[in-house]
């Protein structure tokens, strides 16, 4: 087995040094010299000939895991400081360098793909793994599986983060990556679905614990819409341009189908997976009801899917459409806020938690922005509100009190219960720092959700205001200039959520090494020390 | 009738009311009477496995043995 994977790895090195040399531009040869690279390092890797043996203390498969832990911390410093940079731009322009490779349109996607897909797609991946070991009670089905999709994963992060530098784009919204990166992923993703679902499938449980099927619509759902929104032709099979096999509306029907459901399956489904294991799992109570539970998971999956043409009220795309999108985007109402109040009366008969423990409130406050979010969506889908807010930083604020409020926060709450249990530490460095970082995440958020709120309805309202003579009161740049200074608050509450993400980094290294910071407890937090090693 | 018209209207009519049915016949389903203890027994997964089940756990035997006796 090991010659095989070998002479695969040599063969795929040797391929892609070719075609570098034959390449018809650029991005498409230094891509095909980064994969050589990547053949040459696990070529490398892979002659080690003695066994790995990865299970840990724990007897599940756990190394995948902890490499996960530590990409999705990494990431996440670096998404964040992308975003706090790109939010600089466009206050003060001259930090766009003048140069190609650091413009606005350049960044903003690797700020986008950055935060979602690295970050998040790194914490969905390893919380998925470590979620479904311990609600099974089995081990994954291959442990050399979940490395290749951790491993491939990273791959397709530096591809596709490379090639928006460089200007190889598809100009598609969070799905930037050209074609070829776009087939290697989908490789990456059919592995990670045969590894989840097959650990599934021999678990011990008859049952199959909610959070899984919550993964598990994930990881199915990206993979139709990855694969439909990337129907592409290449121009060549050594260069980096394709076309699209849609055209007009229907492309544009396709990108927000895809679009949507990202936000939906990816940044919802995905992080309610973590929400239903890690909430009960940190109060040390059951989920509020599994019933509901249940009702929230199908209600979701069955309406998430039509909302995508929200995106796009009066444009080419026939009014029904219109109307259907904005109507189940109403309706979503219903099962998000189910799922918040599963969520957070998980708690019940153990609120003194939130005041106790501050991972408990760091999950207790992404779990209110799940809520918060999900309400403003849909009031924004409502076609006159739209007329208001559409294209303007609204929209903006809108997606930044979902992404940092609900996914960056419940990622958070993993990431500080799963540190200490999968380093086998007492407890984490310092609960004083987790609630440093909590505060100045938390401010951070209300900061740039109110500036934007302020800021699109500025812009909003200055572009819809007509002379007498039917002509706009104000040009482009007047509006520009007219939002400066919530520009300025903006690039501050990211400041200080990028802050909150270094302080996290450096309490999960320390962690990591054992160090205990000498400090005064905090009311007898229960994270002090995790009850599954305290057990053992 | 296009092919668009005919997909249009199977999509309106019988594949609508399949899935309507599927989704009430599952929040029924979910709700149906007794079901309380099944819900509870889930709910309660994971906070019973902290070690793999058997079968799954080919660690070392004296460390095994070593969480028997612990």
């Amino acid at each position: 087995m090991r010659a095989f994977e070998l002479s695969i790895l040599g063969i795929c090195f040797f391929a892609a040094l070719i075609a570098a040399g034959r390449a018809h531009d650029d991005v498409f040869a230094i891509h095909c010299l980064i994969a050589a690279a990547a053949a040459a390092f696990f070529f490398y890797r892979r002659m080690d000939a003695s066994e790995r043996i990865d299970y840990s203390a724990t007897g599940y498969a756990d190394g995948v895991v902890r490499a996960g832990v530590i990409a999705t911390v990494f990431w996440g410093v670096i998404g964040f400081a992308a975003g706090v940079y790109i939010a600089l731009q466009l206050a003060f322009p001259v930090l766009n360098l003048d140069l190609p490779w650091t413009t606005f349109g350049r960044l903003r996607p690797l700020h986008t793909s950055a935060v979602i897909f690295a970050f998040g797609g790194n914490a969905l991946i390893c919380t998925s793994f470590y979620v479904v070991q311990r609600t099974t009670g089995a081990r994954l089905i291959s442990n050399d599986a979940a490395w290749f999709v951790f491993w491939g994963y990273q791959l397709f992060i530096v591809l596709a983060a490379t090639g928006y530098v460089l200007g190889g784009t598809q100009g598609r919204e969070y799905a930037e990556p050209e074609w070829y990166v776009d087939l290697w992923l989908t490789v990456v993703w059919v592995v990670y679905l045969v590894v989840f679902g097959g650990t599934i499938l021999r678990r011990k449980e008859p049952h199959i614990y909610v959070a899984n099927w919550f993964y598990l619509s994930f990881i199915l759902t990206i993979a139709m819409l990855h694969i439909v929104n990337n129907l592409t032709m290449p121009v060549s099979f050594l260069g980096s341009k394709s076309y699209s096999a849609f055209a007009g509306v229907q492309d544009a029907l396709t990108q927000w189908w895809y679009g949507h459901n990202a936000v939906g399956f990816f940044l919802t489904a995905g992080f309610l997976g973590m929400m239903y294991y890690f909430v009960p799992k940190q109060a040390e109570r059951p989920v509020y009801s599994y019933k509901l539970s249940i009702i929230h998971f199908w209600s979701l999956i069955f309406l998430y899917i039509w909302a995508g043409p929200h995106h796009l009220h009066y444009t080419a795309l026939p009014d029904w459409a219109q109307t259907l999108g904005m109507v189940f985007s109403v309706m979503l109402w219903m099962p998000s806020w189910g799922g918040m109040i599963n969520g957070l009366m998980t708690l019940s008969g153990a609120w003194d938690k939130i005041r106790t423990d501050p991972v408990i409130k760091t999950m207790v406050v992404a779990v209110g922005f799940y809520g918060m979010s999900t309400f403003e969506g849909p009031l924004m889908s409502i076609k006159d509100v739209n007329s208001l807010s559409h294209y303007t930083n609204w929209t903006i604020g809108h997606v930044h009190s979902g992404a940092l409020g609900w996914v960056g926060m419940i990622s958070f709450g993993a990431m500080y219960y799963l540190t200490p249990r999968l380093w086998g530490r007492e407890r984490l460095y310092s609960l004083r720092l987790v609630n440093v970082h909590f505060w100045l995440a938390t401010i951070g958020i209300v900061l740039y959700a109110a500036s934007m709120w302020v800021s699109g309805i500025t812009q909003g309202l200055m572009w819809r205001e007509m002379s007498p003579f039917g002509v706009p009161v104000w040009s482009f740049a007047d509006s520009v200039a007219a939002i400066f200074t919530y520009d300025l608050i903006r690039a501050a509450g990211g400041g200080m959520y990028l802050i909150g993400g270094i302080i996290m980094a450096y309490n999960l290294y320390r962690t990591v090494r054992g160090d205990v910071r000498a400090e005064a407890p905090m009311h007898g937090a229960t994270s002090d020390a995790p009850s599954s090693v305290a057990a053992e | 009738m296009s092919t668009y018209e005919t997909l249009r209207h199977f999509a309106d009519t019988w594949f609508l009311l399949a899935m309507t049915i599927f989704f009430v016949g599952v929040v029924l389903y979910t709700l149906r009477p007794g079901s309380r203890s099944t819900h509870d027994d889930i709910a309660d997964i994971p906070f019973r496995n902290d070690a793999p089940a058997k079968g799954f756990d080919d660690r070392p035997s004296e460390q095994l043995k070593e969480r028997e006796n612990g």
